[in-house]
């Protein structure tokens, strides 16, 4: 019995240190070395100032940026969160509601404009970075509109929304999205063009 | 769904299958003691942690000291964990000043995380320091998922030997399982992990200027190495709050399909070890093909419910709680999947999933997490409805059931009854204790039906050492801390103990030769018979709890009903 | 014996009597040795307060009432199949009692002899037997040779010879001596004799739970209490629903409702029958005049997948036959089967007769020559070792017939001058080589030729053999003879495989080995060496005809003294042990109509519309009538489906010699499809007849 304890102390103590100790510094160290960036939160510097994680959703509900999800954290990372609302949900039914009517007048589309989902629902985590690129199309003419673009800047950005589009990883693995954060700097850097 | 979504799911269950024998060969030499490619590796530093530990190897016990081992270690864990999170503000690795944790929470997370559970009712980015996440909780990751694969490893000892009472050597096979197959398989994961993105460092949360000049928070940390772990090992519990849906800790859609695939990875693969360790792998791919056919049928329920439109909101897709990198199809794979299996880690919020999906989900955790389940923990689960399956049918051939040559007697089959009956109990009774108190109740997030589904969800999660949840449901208070800890506890032990002691009670049996008069357990036929125990004796108690959840809601949801 | 006339189900006698015991079976200390049905009468009760209660306060509820009802016939019913088979067996120990009542005995004291009761007799006790006396108790030859006639216990009416010595010592108390006299030892203390324990075994009173029974039990009761936890949880989860649907709490589930569910998800069916098969199985072997000495010797016999069985009287009748004539150089087939047959014709054995026999179908003779001429026959003795018959022909000549073993008719020949050619000499080695037993038939000092005797393999065996083999029993044949003679028959018979030359010792160790390699044995036996075998045999027959010591090392005694019994011993453990798991089945799979019934019925309230039908409505595939009548149809149709299964827990599932994927396919789609489809339809047929008067 006792010698049992002692041994269980132990174990306990040595797996303690490889697996709480040498394991995560072994990990960190490989990948400081072979992917830095990515290792550190894949962070987005605009002149010398951190702006944001290429990973992270950001808050966009300005005119001249292309707004992203709804989120039920307001993209407050800390902590990350959904709405965990279910598909009952008379709060959530409304929150549609809503959104579509705000989506619709903000954007000036036809009211027999089909809005995609994601625009109209929050995503798990409240961070979601992406929007599917037809929801990004949907809000070009906003945009164009509030930032004075010409047509040749228009065409720009049209192009850029068809470069920055994502295609499913090795082209099956997951859906068709783009970048809203990567998406509005490379907007930022049509304009000051 | 589109041809994209089919290949998929396809190519997981391809790829699953075709890594199957490979891991489970490899798990066999492991624990066999043959020679594999690891030992080079890792083989002087078994050997130093047995000089430490001054424990010889082969020198095995009966089921009750090997029990005992076990339980013993595991509170050694418990109580580490406990106390860490109790001053956590007085030790290091604190870069945020977090607090120190409630003494209901700390036990419920203490308890979680040794149970193989990770239920997690607080939010990780905001409660616990690294320290306890690494030195606490990332080394009960390991030794859970290790525990795991002791009893399994035990109980196939227990059916394949004869005439002893011997079980095998608790800490070599505590020993071996993480450092051959849970330590390697971890690096390997978590450098592809970093590979997509997943953060893994020491510094302190980075506060950003956002391009709207609102200020966010960035979270930082070693997560990939405790998310390879977290998945590897059926944990699921997440570095951050929002777990795998986090972009942090998931951030592309291969970082996805390669956490999925590592939710079922170990214990599918144990299936084919199963098989070798009793000296047919068909009695192995027999289990693995009931496994996959439910897996696939709760699969095939859960999207066409999410891919079917929901009245409520009109005809669009619900990507309410889901990642737009993952979808439908990816979202829908791992509710399935992390419910299948013991892990709890989610990609999406399961409380916003369709009424069908949510339910495939509990009914996944209610069948007792043997659906590939909690590595080791999945395949003794599966055990027992085996035992059962051979006792209820094996009659009907004109001979006392038996098992692998060993006749199934009365304790064999009180101690599967007591196991089946950990489960039934955590579920039905605290559910309903939950269901009746106004503490149950203001946890609630949802009204109406889905409501119950959120208690049903948390007890029954609980009870399967799962750990994901109807997340809308507040669990960080006094009642659910405690009623779900000792749900996970009894879910947990209530179930190895009665399955060693079976192990123990047919490793002293002797072996009757296979013969034509032999109820056969490796045939389609038994795998039916299995699939139909499992749903009659194991789902249909559950019945009368999922009219009144998913079910009523399902049906409500289609005449557009509100709550 | 009695059993054939009581082998109708629906005998008057036993039917009243146990409908009575059905009600005497409802003392709760009865009740309680099932938990399974005990719960369903602490359910009647609570039930039937429920309804006084409601009388009182003034809220009767016929609904409540007929619930009630049918709740306390479900426990009745469960007592009554049990009662019935028990009632079967009594029948049985009662004709066997019979015999025994008014027993007097003679027994010996010194040289005296003084009359006491049989009841009074102790072991070791001597009494003295005569012609008319019955047997007082068992016991064992000590003196004498007499005939017995024991059709009391066998039902067989032929006599058979008891003598002391030997292996045919034992004597069974109640059977009746015909001729001659015998001194009889006590062998069983008063009130444990053979009859004793067979009445007690049939009439259920000893009978103990065999370790099948047990671990069933174990399941069922865990099951039950599943089920108890998902029904007393149930008003809580409703509670929930009514209070989110609006409505007041106390729509909720009322104790009779409840109950009515628990009552249909436990496994009442099998928990209700579960006895009654047991018993039947003890019954079965008794109609096969099988008795075992414990319920679990039954089960055990179903395991069995070795089997030791002797050649003779099992594999090959017990004696020799002819087969073939060999006649010498110059002599036809005719003239040497002529010569045989009348060699044969005084010798009485049954070899002689199948000599006669042979050369009847080969050559159609009749013997009708024998009268005319003056034949005086020469039976065998011991000293001759020849029989045969010496005629006078016409001439007055005397020729001398004579047949025997071959050294015998050698020593005949060269008395007579004459010579045994060695082409014969050449014949006679060879059939002893193949397993056959040579004759020699002789005229004078001339060899005429040889007969060929062989064991004849039993009609049918190898297909049984075949049969066994498919069910996966290993077939052993145990023999005396030579490895040879043995390999040939064993080919012949088609056993897995034989012991030649084998010794009570070789048997012993066979068994022995043959379990520590994991195997069940079974075997039968009747002689003083073959107890220390039968005793570690799992199944071991006894033979009735054996000794005391081979019947009390046994767990069985066959009374008919067949070998071939040992087969349809295993036959009835199987059966026994497939009627057990068919009505588990059955039992487990008829829950899913259950709660299709059940669920939406209670529910039809919760989160209704204006309609006043909830959704859950949609489960209600049955289309039954109404919430009432649903629950009612369930109940009802549980307490039925146990006393329509009574005739099937009784006689068994019908058993076929298949492998055991077969069976289990064949018992599936019955009891396990069927378990699943059937209460459907009769939840639907008996809710059609309820609307229908209501």
């Amino acid at each position: 019995m006792k010698t049992q304890i002692i041994i269980a102390i132990k174990i306990f103590v040595l797996f303690t240190i490889l697996l709480g100790v040498a394991y995560p510094l072994l990990v960190t160290g490989i990948a400081q070395l072979a992917f830095p960036e990515k290792a550190n939160g894949s962070l987005i510097v605009r002149g010398h100032k951190v702006i944001g994680s290429e990973l992270i959703g950001q808050k966009f509900d300005s005119i001249i940026y292309f707004s992203s999800r709804p989120s039920a954290t307001d993209y407050g990372a800390m902590p990350s969160g959904g709405s965990n609302l279910g598909p009952t949900s008379s709060k959530l039914k409304q929150l549609v509601a809503e959104r579509a009517a705000q989506f619709t007048g903000f954007n000036q589309l036809p009211p027999s404009e089909t809005i995609p989902s994601e625009m109209l629902l929050a995503s798990a985590s409240g961070l979601d970075p992406h929007i599917s690129p037809k929801a990004a199309l949907l809000q070009v003419e906003r945009i164009v509109k509030a930032r004075n673009f010409d047509d040749s800047k228009k065409q720009q950005l049209l192009k850029s929304i068809l470069e920055l589009s994502e295609v499913p990883q090795f082209s099956f693995l997951g859906e068709d999205r783009i970048n809203v954060l990567v998406l509005n700097l490379e907007l930022d850097k049509l304009d000051n063009n | 769904m589109t041809t994209l979504d089919i290949i998929q799911v396809l190519l997981f269950i391809a790829l699953l299958i075709g890594l199957t024998p490979v891991l489970g060969k490899y798990m066999y030499k492991v624990f066999t003691g043959e020679k594999q490619f690891m030992h080079p590796v890792f083989g002087w530093l078994e050997k130093l942690i047995y000089k430490f530990i001054k424990v010889n190897p082969d020198e095995e016990s009966n089921w009750k000291s090997y029990t005992f081992g076990l339980l013993l270690f595991n509170l050694v864990g418990f109580i580490f964990v406990f106390l860490i999170q109790l001053f956590q503000a007085q030790l290091p690795l604190n870069p945020a000043n977090l607090p120190n944790v409630s003494w209901h929470s700390a036990f419920n997370t203490a308890v979680s995380f040794m149970t193989n559970t990770n239920w997690q009712g607080y939010a990780g980015e905001t409660t616990l320091s690294y320290f306890v996440q690494m030195i606490g909780l990332a080394v009960q990751n390991f030794v859970s998922a290790a525990t795991g694969i002791a009893v399994i490893i035990a109980v196939l000892r227990g059916v394949s030997r004869k005439n002893t009472d011997k079980l095998g050597n608790f800490w070599s096979d505590l020993t071996r399982s993480t450092l051959y197959i849970l330590l390697p398989l971890s690096i390997l994961f978590a450098v592809v992990l970093v590979g997509q993105g997943v953060v893994q460092n020491f510094n302190a949360n980075e506060t950003v200027q956002t391009l709207q000049g609102a200020e966010q928070v960035l979270p930082m940390g070693p997560a990939a190495s405790q998310i390879a772990i977290k998945q590897l090992g059926t944990n699921g519990g997440g570095f951050f709050n929002t777990n795998s849906s986090h972009p942090f800790e998931n951030p592309t859609p291969f970082s996805n399909f390669w956490e999925m695939f590592a939710i079922l990875l170990i214990s599918a693969a144990l299936t084919y070890t199963y098989g070798k360790m009793v000296g047919s792998t068909r009695q192995g791919w027999t289990i693995f093909s009931v496994m996959m056919l439910l897996f696939v049928t709760g699969l095939a329920i859960s999207l066409y419910g999410e891919y079917s439109t929901n009245p409520v909101f009109g005809h669009i897709s619900s990507m309410e709680g889901k990642e737009t990198r993952f979808g439908i199809t990816n979202s829908v794979m791992w509710s399935t999947s992390t419910t299948a299996a013991s892990n709890g880690s989610v990609n999406s919020m399961h409380d916003s999933l369709s009424p069908l999906a949510g339910m495939v989900a509990i009914v996944n955790m209610m069948l007792g997490e043997i659906i590939f389940g909690g590595v080791g923990a999945g395949l003794y689960g599966m055990f027992v409805f085996v035992i059962l399956t051979v006792f209820i049918a094996g009659l009907m051939v004109g001979r006392t059931p038996e098992y692998m040559g060993k006749k199934v007697g009365a304790f064999e089959v009180q101690m599967a009854i007591i196991a089946n009956l950990s489960t039934s109990f955590v579920i039905l009774i605290f559910t309903a204790w939950a269901a009746v108190s106004s503490y149950g109740l203001s946890s609630l997030n949802n009204a109406g039906p889905h409501g119950f589904s959120e208690i049903l969800y948390a007890f029954t999660s609980a009870a399967g050492n799962n750990g994901s949840a109807f997340a809308g449901l507040n669990a960080n208070t006094l009642f659910y801390n405690l009623t779900l800890g000792i749900g996970m506890l009894i879910g947990r032990f209530g179930v190895i103990i009665p399955v060693l002691a079976i192990a123990g009670s047919l490793a002293g049996k002797n072996i009757t030769p296979n013969s034509a008069g032999t109820f056969r357990t490796d045939t389609w036929l038994f795998a039916g018979l299995l699939i139909a125990v499992i749903l009659i004796v194991g789902g249909l108690t559950y019945f009368p709890a999922l009219s009144l959840g998913p079910i009523i809601e399902h049906l409500l949801m289609n005449s557009g009903i509100t709550f | 014996m009695s059993t054939r006339q009581i082998n109708s189900l629906f005998n008057k006698k036993i039917l009243l009597q146990a409908t009575k015991d059905s009600f005497t079976k409802l003392n709760p200390i009865i009740l309680i040795k099932n938990p399974v049905i005990f719960m369903v009468g602490i359910g009647s009760v609570l039930t039937t307060i429920a309804v006084i209660s409601g009388i009182f306060s003034g809220n009767f509820s016929g609904f409540n009432l007929q619930i009630a009802i049918w709740l306390w016939f479900t426990v009745l019913f469960a007592n009554f199949s049990e009662a019935i088979a028990e009632g079967r067996g009594k029948a049985q120990a009662d004709s066997l009692r019979k015999s025994r009542i008014q027993t007097m005995a003679r027994r010996l004291v010194g040289d005296k002899e003084e009359m006491v009761a049989a009841p009074e007799l102790r072991r070791g006790d001597v009494v003295i037997c005569d012609a008319g006396d019955v047997i007082p108790s068992d016991g064992e030859v000590v003196e004498g040779i007499a005939s017995v006639d024991e059709s009391a216990i066998t039902g067989e009416s032929a006599p058979v010879i008891r003598e002391s010595g030997g292996d045919r010592s034992a004597v069974t108390g109640g059977t009746k001596v015909i001729s001659d006299r015998i001194l009889v030892k006590i062998t069983s203390e008063p009130g444990d004799n053979f009859i004793d324990r067979m009445i007690a075994l049939v009439e259920g009173a000893k009978r103990q739970k065999t370790p099948n029974e047990i671990a069933l039990s174990i399941l069922l009761a865990g099951l039950s209490i599943i089920f108890l936890l998902a029904v007393v949880t149930l008003p809580a989860f409703f509670g929930y629903s009514l209070s989110a649907s609006g409505l007041p709490m106390s729509q909720n589930l009322t104790i009779p409702v409840l109950i009515a569910l628990l009552v249909c998800l436990i496994p009442t069916t099998i928990g209700g029958l579960l006895s009654a098969i047991g018993i039947s199985g003890m019954d079965r072997l008794l109609q096969r005049n099988i008795i075992a000495t414990s319920g679990k010797a039954i089960e055990a016999a179903g395991d069995v997948d070795v089997l030791l069985l002797d050649k003779t009287g099992t594999i090959t009748l017990g004696n020799r036959m002819a087969t073939n004539f060999f006649p010498a150089d110059g002599i036809s087939e005719s003239d040497l089967a002529h010569a045989a047959q009348l060699s044969s014709l005084s010798d009485e054995t049954p070899e002689g007769r199948s000599i006669v026999i042979l050369a009847k179908e080969k050559f159609d003779f009749r013997g009708k020559e024998i009268h005319q001429k003056n034949a005086v026959f020469i039976p065998f003795t011991a000293q001759s070792k020849m029989s045969g018959v010496n005629l006078t022909d016409a001439k007055g000549i005397v020729h001398q017939i004579r047949k025997g073993s071959s050294e015998a008719i050698r020593s005949f020949i060269l008395n007579g001058n004459g010579f045994f050619p060695k082409k014969m000499e050449e014949k006679v080695a060879e059939l002893a080589r193949m397993g056959a037993t040579p004759l020699v038939v002789a005229e004078d000092n001339k060899v005429l030729g040889i007969i060929q005797l062989k064991d004849i393999v039993k009609g049918g065996i190898k297909q049984r053999f075949a049969q066994l083999r498919t069910m996966g029993i290993r077939t052993v044949m145990i023999t005396g003879d030579n490895a040879l003679t043995a390999a040939a028959i064993a080919a012949e018979a088609g056993v897995d495989d034989f012991m030649a030359e084998a010794t009570p010792e070789d048997k012993l160790r066979r068994i022995r080995l043959e379990q520590t390699n994991g195997h069940l044995v079974g075997m039968i036996g009747d002689g003083t060496n073959d107890a220390p075998a039968l005793a570690q045999a799992d199944i071991g027959i006894a033979m009735n005809s054996g000794t005391q010591a081979a019947r009390e090392a046994g767990n069985m005694v066959d009374l008919d003294s067949n070998p071939t019994k040992l087969i349809e011993v295993v036959e009835v453990g199987k059966q026994l042990l497939m009627t057990r798991g068919a009505l588990t089945t059955f039992s487990i799979a008829n829950d899913v109509a259950k709660y299709f019934a059940i669920i939406p019925a209670i529910a039809v309230s919760l989160y209704a519309g204006k309609d006043g039908i909830g959704p859950l409505s949609a489960l209600n595939v049955m289309n039954l009538g109404s919430p009432e009548s649903a629950i009612l149809s369930a109940v009802i149709f549980n307490a039925l489906i146990i006393i329509l299964l009574v005739p099937l827990a009784l006689k068994g599932v019908a058993y076929r010699p298949v492998s055991a994927n077969t069976a289990l396919i064949r018992n599936l789609v019955i009891y396990g499809f069927g378990g699943i489809i059937a209460p459907f339809v009769g939840i639907k047929i008996i809710d059609l007849i309820i609307n229908l008067f209501a």
